[in-house]
């Protein structure tokens, strides 16, 4: 059997277990709907002394879809490889002739189309309802960023998996790392507000380099390459680290009991 | 006997192989055969030489109360552990390296595992039959697990016994040669089990080769053409479920009350003994209250082999 066939086998059952658990549809297209909109009533008509100054909502917009993808990704795949690592699903599943590519390509495929949806949801919300015009010139740079983000942090989510114990342990551990560095990179409180120490904190994790190339290729009123190599350049090498990591540290079979 | 089986049941589960099938299944290669397995944790020795052969078509029971080396054996078998020492071959290869078109002829039903919640029966088993070149049609696997009319509903809202059907049938949707089942009943109630017991005998019918751990005894006997009792990390008896432990020479004990007074005797020749008891009884009009002829059962030979009693 070709692993195309089983590939898409897998991706499809993926799909569905995805939009039917709940939790898996509040928070990660649901929360960061719910966040663009906090954020846009809060801080709408003010705006952020970056780029010459712009709209809150024209900062948001890129904010919140950095967000989605490192939900869809990382978030996604580091609870739900470790739900299943812990009942004991992973370990069935290697019982079978099915590859192990297979099965970690199907959750990497799912993140990476969740996270595409999600972009153009936030993208399409902002555009609805806050005037946020669509950069449809830098579509290809922007597509570029979203899939060196999306395999970056899918890559970090599953070696992560190695470090959380338990099914309770998974969402403290995820949301420890994630929530202040939303924090420190800009993501929730435009950087303009933010000490300098803090970024330059922020720097050293792949979010805010991820926010940043992300915020540069989405950004309207930047005509012509708008590409931020350097800013993609240290997302993917995080992501070759997690990579590396997970080939290494990746469980099928459960820690507990 | 409690429980037995009517003769017309499906599965026939109380009764054992029929002789014709233990020879044919003697003559056949072994499908598991193991030689001086070692299994040691650091300084804990799990398994400790374990010798043992299964053949093809036969139930084989590995019986043992918990932390014999059960699990640590079959997982060995199953490829998901690496062995210390001592010679593995399942299916005619080593399962450290053993690939794919190896894992197309065994199924595994592990001791513990949950279903994925969002998914139903059907596509449950739907998803597992994709991973397989030659599985079996999903329809015919949901009917042989006798979850005919819950093929529809999530696997979240089935009963423990139900929710172990489906693992069988998830083991059984490849359409493999051996199945592995790693205490498949432990923790269910007598209905759920005698459940369990009959999709198990159902896979005897199919004519899988069955490798199943347990620590009942009862469950070996209902079961099995063959059980291995391991204690400790060794093997300590092997036999047919009749035989097993020399049961058969056991002297029987007849007992009843006389006068208020237990008499029990253990006997060597109870039909001779029973019939003189019984004609004194009849002539002198006597009363044998209780009156009780019993074999010693499995369990009373499991726990003297394995040292039950005497640990602590």
């Amino acid at each position: 059997m070709s692993g195309l066939v089983l590939f898409a086998h897998q991706f499809r059952y993926d799909q569905k277990v995805f939009w039917r658990n709940p939790a898996s549809v509040f928070f990660t297209v649901a929360f960061p709907v719910i966040l663009l909109l906090i954020f846009a009533t809060v801080f709408g008509g003010q705006t952020v002394n970056v780029r010459g100054g712009i709209k809150t909502t024209a900062y948001y917009v890129p904010a919140i879809i950095t967000l989605a993808v490192i939900s869809a990704t990382m978030q996604s795949l580091a609870m739900s490889l470790v739900i299943a690592r812990e009942d004991g699903r992973l370990k069935r599943g290697r019982g079978t002739p099915m590859p192990a590519w297979v099965f970690i390509s199907g959750r990497i495929g799912n993140s990476g189309v969740v996270a595409l949806l999600m972009l153009a949801v936030i993208a399409g919300l902002g555009r609805v309802l806050y005037g946020v015009a669509i950069p449809w010139s830098q579509l290809p740079a922007i597509v570029i960023t979203l899939l060196v983000g999306a395999a970056a942090f899918s890559c970090l989510g599953i070696a992560l998996t190695a470090a959380i114990p338990s099914q309770d342990a998974a969402a403290p551990i995820v949301n420890a790392l994630l929530l202040p560095l939303y924090f420190l990179s800009g993501v929730f409180i435009p950087d303009d507000q933010l000490p300098n120490g803090v970024i330059h904190f922020a720097d050293a994790f792949p979010i805010r380099h991820f926010f940043e190339a992300f915020f540069a290729v989405y950004d309207p009123g930047n005509t012509g390459a708008s590409l931020e190599w350097g800013n993609l350049a240290i997302v993917a090498v995080w992501g070759v680290a997690g990579l590396i990591l997970a080939t290494r540290f990746f469980r099928w079979t459960p820690r507990g009991g | 006997m409690r429980g037995q089986g009517s003769p017309t049941q499906k599965g026939s589960w109380s009764q054992p192989a029929s002789p014709a099938r233990r020879i044919a299944s003697a003559l056949a290669d072994p499908v598991i055969s193991i030689r001086g397995l070692r299994k040691s944790y650091g300084e804990f020795e799990a398994v400790g030489g374990v010798d043992l052969e299964v053949r093809a078509g036969e139930v084989f029971a590995f019986l043992g109360p918990n932390g014999a080396g059960k699990t640590t054996t079959v997982e060995i078998l199953e490829g998901y552990r690496k062995r210390s020492g001592g010679e593995v071959s399942v299916l005619g290869e080593d399962p450290e390296r053993a690939g794919r078109s190896w894992r197309e002829r065994i199924g595994i039903v592990l001791q513990n595992c949950r279903l994925d919640p969002y998914l139903t029966v059907r596509e449950s088993l739907g998803l597992y039959a994709g991973y397989y070149s030659a599985p079996r049609p999903v329809d015919e696997v949901v009917e042989l697990v006798g979850l005919g009319g819950k093929a529809d509903a999530r696997t979240g809202g089935l009963s423990g016994g139900q929710q172990r059907r489906l693992d069988v049938g998830m083991a059984l949707v490849g359409d493999p040669e051996l199945l592995f089942l790693d205490e498949p009943t432990t923790g269910f109630d007598p209905s759920a089990r005698r459940h369990a017991w009959d999709t198990i005998a159902g896979l005897r019918d199919l004519g899988k080769t069955v490798f199943l751990t347990t620590h009942y005894m009862d469950e070996a006997q209902r079961l099995a053409d063959r059980v291995t009792i391991i204690s400790r990390g060794e093997i300590v008896a092997s036999g047919t479920p009749e035989d097993l432990g020399h049961r058969d020479s056991l002297p029987t004990t007849i007992s009843y009350r006389l006068d208020g007074e237990e008499v029990s005797v253990e006997t060597t020749n109870p039909v001779a003994d029973l019939h003189e008891l019984t004609g004194r009884a009849v002539e002198q009009g006597l009363v044998l209250e209780g009156l009780e002829v019993t074999r010693p059962n499995l369990e009373d030979v499991y726990l003297s082999l394995t040292g039950e009693e005497e640990s602590g």
